[in-house]
């Protein structure tokens, strides 16, 4: 009993070390749990013209913030014959080219590849913002601002509601004097945006503009979009300025917060800047590899990704394996299937997953049919056994060659893949039939090797279903889970299926004798 | 129905695969006792230790250049057995029952030529019959005569009885009758007769052949309602004594009945199959847990035989083997 205690301890240990790996790469890590899993990369182009007037330049451009919900893949700064640096400050990022004297048009890019993460991002209390500063306005404005203040706080409950509320009214298509006033004519979105914040700031409510990119694949020319962002209880709430809908909109990377410029120039005039976007279809799986590379978190740091290609490939093979073995234990200790030799069939599975499945049947049946008929000219030789296994082996071989040959002068390119089974297992197959032939008939013959074919095309299935593979390769950690059934497995002392026929007749007999 | 259902089967105590490998054989039998059985010189050894009768060994080749030697050793004797010390199953067990000048006949009267005989004494010793392949030895035993009782119930070769012994107490047996399906072979894989025998007598209860219910035997049409073991006993009594002689909780005495020196145990198996489940319409495990009920082994084979005999007896009154009576309601199954 204390035995078993232990092995339930120990299942309980792999099964929930397993999955919480996997649950942890999943969740936090972002790996999606099928292998089709596709991401929308978009490549956000920043172009910056100005007229440069002969002075030293300095061009000083915000640049988005990283946080957890993108991901930044790469990013490219390119101007020519430009100095350059990259200049973190308490209020964001800038990017900042330097040069001594430049004269015409000047042109500086920026590239960013990102995606968007899944990751919950934490809204975590936000500190509090300083009183804002009540906004000067001139006599007229300020009454028309009193006014229409005094009207939206009459028509909303809270904070947030007044934001919509005063953000609607602004918009209305049938504005009142009061609004007409202070949109003036000139409504830019510029102003428009200040126009906002001043009368939230005379309201005592505190806000920023934030500036943003809407993602549309194939968009040239984009600007930004202004937003504004408010302060109510504890954290900051996004508004559109135009719709007061709150929240940031899919598709929407916020590129700007606060009132900061985005882009300053020293040196030169008619600065200009225009955004292009261009949306990639990658796959989920390979973006989140390579971001958790570069962040250089521990468990894929040192996982099997950190290993040469042609390792990695190495073990997307070998990690099917526990796969196989599980079936071979469930076929054995369940079914009860007979096969000969315990693990020929997943070697034999191996083989199938080069060479297609009906390929490999027919190339196994092939190698195995002929093998056994020079088997039988062989046992007439009297020869000792090691001396017979090797000739087997060189018969295999010989077979295998010729199966090679022929089926590449009849152009049969597939039968071509059989070099890909494994030789020696062949030929103890081989030998182990013949004996069995010799021993118990034919009969036992067909039961053992339709079971070790049976065995072997059941692991083949499993062995290449797609998300089966994909599952192996990335969650490594599965294979203590599977560790762990075929620990439970291996306590299993009920019926195997093939029991059930076989005592079949008990049963009846039972029921005869019990009438 | 094809399949029986597990729950039925439960109730009637049969044991499977699976819970003789971990109920039994792991937990009763220690590792390194095995080769005391699975090497059949050893256990010679030590049944002719306890006194126990034994056939005949006539000789062992151990080196392939002894081969040659081979001659020498089989001229004096018209019949033999030619075993593999390491087989199981019954694997690479060649019986000659006559032998002129050159020729060897088997029983089925097959002839063999000297050399026949030697190609298969090397096959022995590269390991092809043995667990594992690994390299084995020859033994050449005299040949067991058939006993009269068994005369009608066997085809070209000679029945064993298997007893299960389960911490010194026999709880099951089984005849293993040949037939001309298994080629003279006391194996029930090839289709030799396998008889349940009541432990309380020794008398025939059931009799299956390839799974299936059989009423008498296939080649000598003989009905097995009058079979009865003779020696009971004597027989109980030697399959306990296996228990001291090897220590194995769970263990398969096969036993031969030899027409002039009686009783013989020719071989022990530390892996006995299920089949005798079959053959008796009955499960191990009711008999099993009665053993492990007891407390205490009684040292004395003897005692113990008489306590299974008791034990489990089949009680006529109440669970008749109706089918070796009357076959009136065959169809109505």
């Amino acid at each position: 009993m204390h035995t078993k205690l232990r092995l339930y301890f120990i299942v309980i240990l792999l099964i929930g070390l397993g999955i919480g790996l996997i649950l942890y790469k999943h969740f936090v890590l972002g790996f999606p749990l099928s292998p089709d899993d596709k991401k929308p990369v978009w490549t956000i182009e920043a172009k910056i013209d100005f007229i440069a007037r002969g002075d030293p330049i300095i061009v000083s451009f915000a640049l988005p913030p990283k946080t957890s919900d993108i991901a930044i893949i790469e990013e490219d700064f390119a101007s020519p014959d430009y100095g350059f640096s990259e200049l973190v400050s308490p209020t964001g990022r800038r990017a900042q080219w330097s040069k001594r004297t430049a004269s015409g048009s000047q042109t500086a890019y920026y590239r960013l590849s990102m995606y968007e993460t899944d990751s919950i991002t934490e809204e975590g209390t936000a500190d509090l913002p300083p009183e804002p500063e009540k906004p000067e306005f001139d006599e007229v404005l300020k009454t028309a601002a009193t006014t229409l203040l005094d009207q939206v706080r009459s028509r909303s409950a809270n904070t947030e509601t007044f934001t919509r509320e005063l953000i609607t009214t602004l918009n209305s298509n049938a504005p009142g004097q009061n609004q007409s006033l202070l949109l003036n004519d000139q409504s830019s979105e510029e102003y428009k945006t200040h126009l906002i914040i001043n009368l939230l700031a005379l309201e005592g409510i505190s806000a920023h503009i934030v500036r943003g990119l809407y993602l549309q694949d194939g968009r040239r020319r984009q600007v930004l979009v202004n937003f504004i962002e408010v302060y109510i209880g504890g954290q900051w709430l996004l508004f559109n300025q135009d719709s007061g809908e709150i929240g940031k909109p899919k598709n929407f990377l916020i590129w700007q917060r606060g009132d900061q410029s985005l882009l300053d120039v020293v040196g030169g005039k008619n600065s200009q800047i225009s955004f292009s976007i261009i949306k990639n279809v990658h796959s989920t799986r390979n973006l989140v590899v390579r971001d958790s590379m570069n962040k250089q978190a521990g468990i894929i740091d040192f996982s099997i990704y950190s290993l040469p290609i042609e390792q990695q490939n190495a073990f997307k093979m070998i990690l099917l394996l526990p796969i196989g073995a599980l079936i071979v234990v469930i076929m054995r200790l369940l079914v009860g299937i007979r096969t000969s030799g315990t693990f020929m069939p997943i070697l034999i599975a191996l083989a199938l997953i080069q060479t297609t499945l009906l390929t490999g049947i027919l190339i196994f049946l092939t190698v195995v049919g002929i093998g056994l008929l020079i088997r039988s000219y062989l046992s007439r030789l009297n020869l000792l056994f090691v001396a017979r296994i090797s000739a087997v082996i060189i018969v295999v071989i010989a077979i295998m060659a010729s199966i090679s040959i022929l089926s590449n002068k009849l152009g049969l390119d597939q039968a071509m893949t059989v070099t890909f089974f494994p030789m020696i297992i062949l030929s103890w197959t081989i030998e182990r039939m013949s004996v069995l032939w010799e021993e118990d008939g034919p009969r036992e013959v067909f039961i053992q090797g339709g079971g070790s074919l049976l065995t072997a095309v059941i692991a083949y299935l499993f062995m290449t279903n797609r998300t089966i593979e994909y599952l192996t390769f990335n969650f490594p950690e599965l294979m203590l889970v599977n560790l762990a059934l075929i620990l439970i497995l291996g306590q299993y002392t009920g019926y195997r299926l093939s029991e059930l026929y076989r005592f079949h007749a008990l049963e009846r007999r039972h029921a005869s004798s019990q009438r | 129905m094809l399949l029986a259902s597990a729950k039925k089967l439960r109730s009637f105590g049969i044991i499977g695969m699976n819970q003789r490998n971990f109920g039994l054989i792991s937990r009763y039998n220690p590792r390194h006792l095995y080769p005391l059985v699975d090497d059949k010189l050893k256990t010679k050894l030590l049944a002719q230790q306890a006194g126990i009768t034994v056939p005949k060994l006539l000789g062992t080749v151990q080196y392939q250049h002894d081969v040659r030697l081979l001659k020498d050793i089989l001229d004096p004797h018209a019949q033999f057995v030619i075993k593999p010390v390491k087989g199981s199953g019954g694997k690479g067990i060649l019986v000659i029952t006559e032998h002129e000048h050159n020729l060897y006949f088997k029983p089925s009267g097959d002839a063999l030529q000297l050399h026949d005989i030697e190609r298969h004494v090397s096959n022995i010793l590269s390991g092809l019959h043995s667990l594992g392949g690994k390299p084995d030895m020859v033994m050449i035993e005299s040949l067991i005569q058939l006993d009269p009782v068994f005369a009608d119930y066997s085809y070209e070769g000679i029945p064993d009885l298997r007893i299960i012994v389960f911490r010194g107490y026999p709880i099951m047996a089984m005849l293993r009758l040949t037939t001309h399906a298994s080629d003279g072979k006391a194996n029930l894989h090839q289709g030799a007769v396998g008889v349940g025998i009541d432990m309380g007598t020794g008398s025939a209860l059931h009799a299956v052949q390839h799974g299936e219910p059989v009423l008498f035997h296939p080649d000598t049409r003989k009905t097995f309602s009058e079979l009865m073991v003779p020696h009971w006993d004597k027989l109980l009594q030697l399959a306990a004594a296996c228990y001291e002689m090897t220590g194995l909780g769970y263990l398969g005495a096969d036993i031969v009945l030899d027409r002039d020196h009686g009783p013989m145990i020719i071989e022990l198996n530390a892996r006995p199959g299920l089949s005798i489940q079959v053959a008796n319409a009955a499960g191990l495990a009711p008999r099993i847990a009665v053993i492990e009920s007891i407390q205490e082994i009684d040292p004395d084979p003897g005692s113990r035989a008489d306590f299974s005999k008791q034990q489990f007896a089949i009680d006529p009154a109440i669970a008749p083997p109706r089918e070796l009576r009357t076959r009136r309601n065959d169809h109505s199954w």
